[in-house]
């Protein structure tokens, strides 16, 4: 057990994650989530969807930013990225940060949540640069957008896609950097994202419906073995960007963009 | 027929569009392979199963070129049935879209059938400038079946980046029967639209989400209790995509193209 690995996981961290719900707000005005039983479905479809494709990500992006200090050794494990993406951004590390970012949206085509992963990736980012100082952090807070741009604005205004890189690098993009300015491996950084895919949903599912706090932690519990295993596959080859897991959930995709919409709601997404 | 004795198929299908030095699209490659069947037929190049299935076991492929400037239409002629066999089928289609090209395609619906074990991978690769209309249909089994093993992913590159990557797995019902994926839905589709003019803010329905890409792109994903409820969601979606009197020129040009030889 290694104490910076806690801290990164611990719902704890001054990161606003408690803002988002997870997709379970939605679920619980849609009536699709209304007790133990249809929370643990959904926390489990949620971990082996959304869950795996956030956690491979941050995989992706902890094996990265531990190499990156070395370009050579860039050039040599990520050749085929270079190659393909060699007209953007250039070849050095920067231009990769942006192709990983890029990987994130090509994964998430909802634009409600895209800007829900941006939102908790700037706030990760300032804990994490404050916390773990690291080039990978300087090198994706360079790109970040200051705090005054930030869009506070009505649901019209948070509609807006503010593009790549706009609104802050994706959240399993920095949490893997994190991870790694931290002392983890890519097994750890998917493990962090697993887990948090979880049991952000499943405190809000607490705070939503009023459910027994013990029977919660009883059904993430039972689902242990589940994310360690979806860990283990998140991580299983984190170099390969453009193969890493891509599984939709489309209900979460029409919940989020709904959620938006919802004129009274306590959580961001 | 049972899986057993059937023969397992191992064949890559192909077309090439070109256009010409007049500015007309011609088919310069047309190519069938064992039972994938390409005719060329009312200004769209069809797809015609020459044989049931795929089966378990089976390895299809096509290849779709269309070059800078050319335009192509891919139709199907009847639903497509992915049958139990021998092991897994496949089918991958890989389609490459020049400058200024477009591709249009939009086959019939593909029902997982009972038992299947069946891996559908699309591969497309734009260039800057190309655009794109794909449609894929997912049936979950026939009348009052469950489907068997279906997974499929479609990945698109335009010009060097990413812009969707997006797999729909069935293997666990507790999965894709939860809230958070299908639901109930019998029928689930998406329509990904890449070029201009397409609309920017998100749309939603029942059963029905159009969703702007990061990139120049909108993808429309539906879900339904069968599959003509999902054909007029995915429809709808499209409209709502697509502003009226603003239909992006080189989708609207694609609906009226006719291919020549």
């Amino acid at each position: 057990m290694d104490t910076r690995l806690l801290l990164l996981a611990d719902s704890r961290l001054p990161a606003g994650g408690h803002a988002h719900s997870g997709g379970v707000e939605p679920a619980a005005t849609a009536g699709a989530v209304t007790d133990l039983a249809s929370l643990s479905d959904f926390l489990a479809a949620r971990l082996s969807t959304a869950g795996l494709v956030t956690a491979a990500l941050a995989a992706a992006s902890c094996s990265f930013a531990h190499s990156s200090r070395d370009h050579a050794v860039v050039r040599a494990g990520l050749g085929g990225q270079l190659h393909d993406h060699g007209g953007e951004g250039g070849r050095d590390g920067e231009g990769l940060w942006r192709v990983l970012d890029a990987e994130v949206d090509a994964r998430t085509p909802s634009p409600a949540q895209r800007t829900a992963s941006r939102a908790q990736g700037r706030a990760l980012l300032r804990v994490a640069r404050t916390t773990w100082p690291h080039p990978a952090l300087d090198a994706l807070a360079a790109h970040s957008p200051r705090d005054h741009a930030v869009v506070r604005g009505g649901p019209r205004e948070q509609l807006h896609d503010h593009g790549r890189w706009g609104g802050g690098p994706h959240h399993p993009v920095v949490l893997g950097a994190a991870a790694a300015a931290a002392g983890g491996t890519p097994r750890q950084a998917a493990a962090i994202a697993a887990y948090g895919s979880v049991t952000g949903a499943a405190s809000a599912a607490v705070r939503l419906l009023g459910l027994d706090p013990l029977a919660v932690q009883q059904a993430l519990a039972v689902l242990a073995d589940d994310v360690d295993a979806v860990a283990a596959r998140a991580a299983a080859e984190p170099d390969d960007w453009a193969a890493l897991p891509a599984v939709s959930a489309p209900g979460l995709d029409l919940l989020a963009e709904l959620h938006l919409r919802s004129e009274v709601r306590l959580f961001e997404s | 027929m049972t899986a057993k004795t059937a023969a397992r198929y191992r064949a890559r299908a192909a077309v090439t569009a070109e256009r010409d030095r007049h500015g007309r699209t011609r088919l310069t490659r047309l190519r069938s392979d064992g039972p994938l069947a390409v005719r060329e037929a009312e200004g769209a190049v069809y797809l015609v199963g020459a044989a049931a299935g795929p089966l378990g076991g089976d390895d299809l492929g096509l290849d779709l070129e269309v070059g800078p400037g050319a335009r192509l239409a891919v139709r199907s002629a009847a639903t497509t049935l992915t049958l139990p066999g021998d092991g897994e089928s496949r089918f991958t289609v890989r389609a490459r879209v020049g400058a200024g090209g477009h591709l249009d395609f939009a086959p019939e619906p593909v029902v997982a059938v009972a038992g299947c074990h069946h891996r559908a991978v699309t591969e497309i690769t734009l260039a800057e400038g190309a655009t794109l209309r794909w449609r894929d249909e997912l049936i979950l089994g026939r009348y009052r079946e469950r489907p068997g093993r279906h997974t499929s992913r479609i990945d698109v590159t335009l010009a060097g980046l990413p812009l969707l990557r997006h797999e729909l797995r069935l293997d666990d019902p507790g999965v894709y029967g939860g809230v958070a994926v299908l639901g109930t839905a019998r029928a689930a589709g998406t329509l990904l639209l890449v070029g201009t003019g397409l609309v920017g803010e998100p749309v939603t329905g029942e059963g029905l989400a159009v969703m702007p890409l990061a990139g120049p792109g909108v993808l429309i994903s539906a879900t339904a209790g069968d599959s003509a409820a999902l054909r007029r969601r995915l429809c709808q979606g499209e409209s709502a995509a697509t502003p009226a009197g603003d239909l992006p020129s080189a989708l609207q040009d694609a609906r009226a193209a006719t291919p020549h030889h």
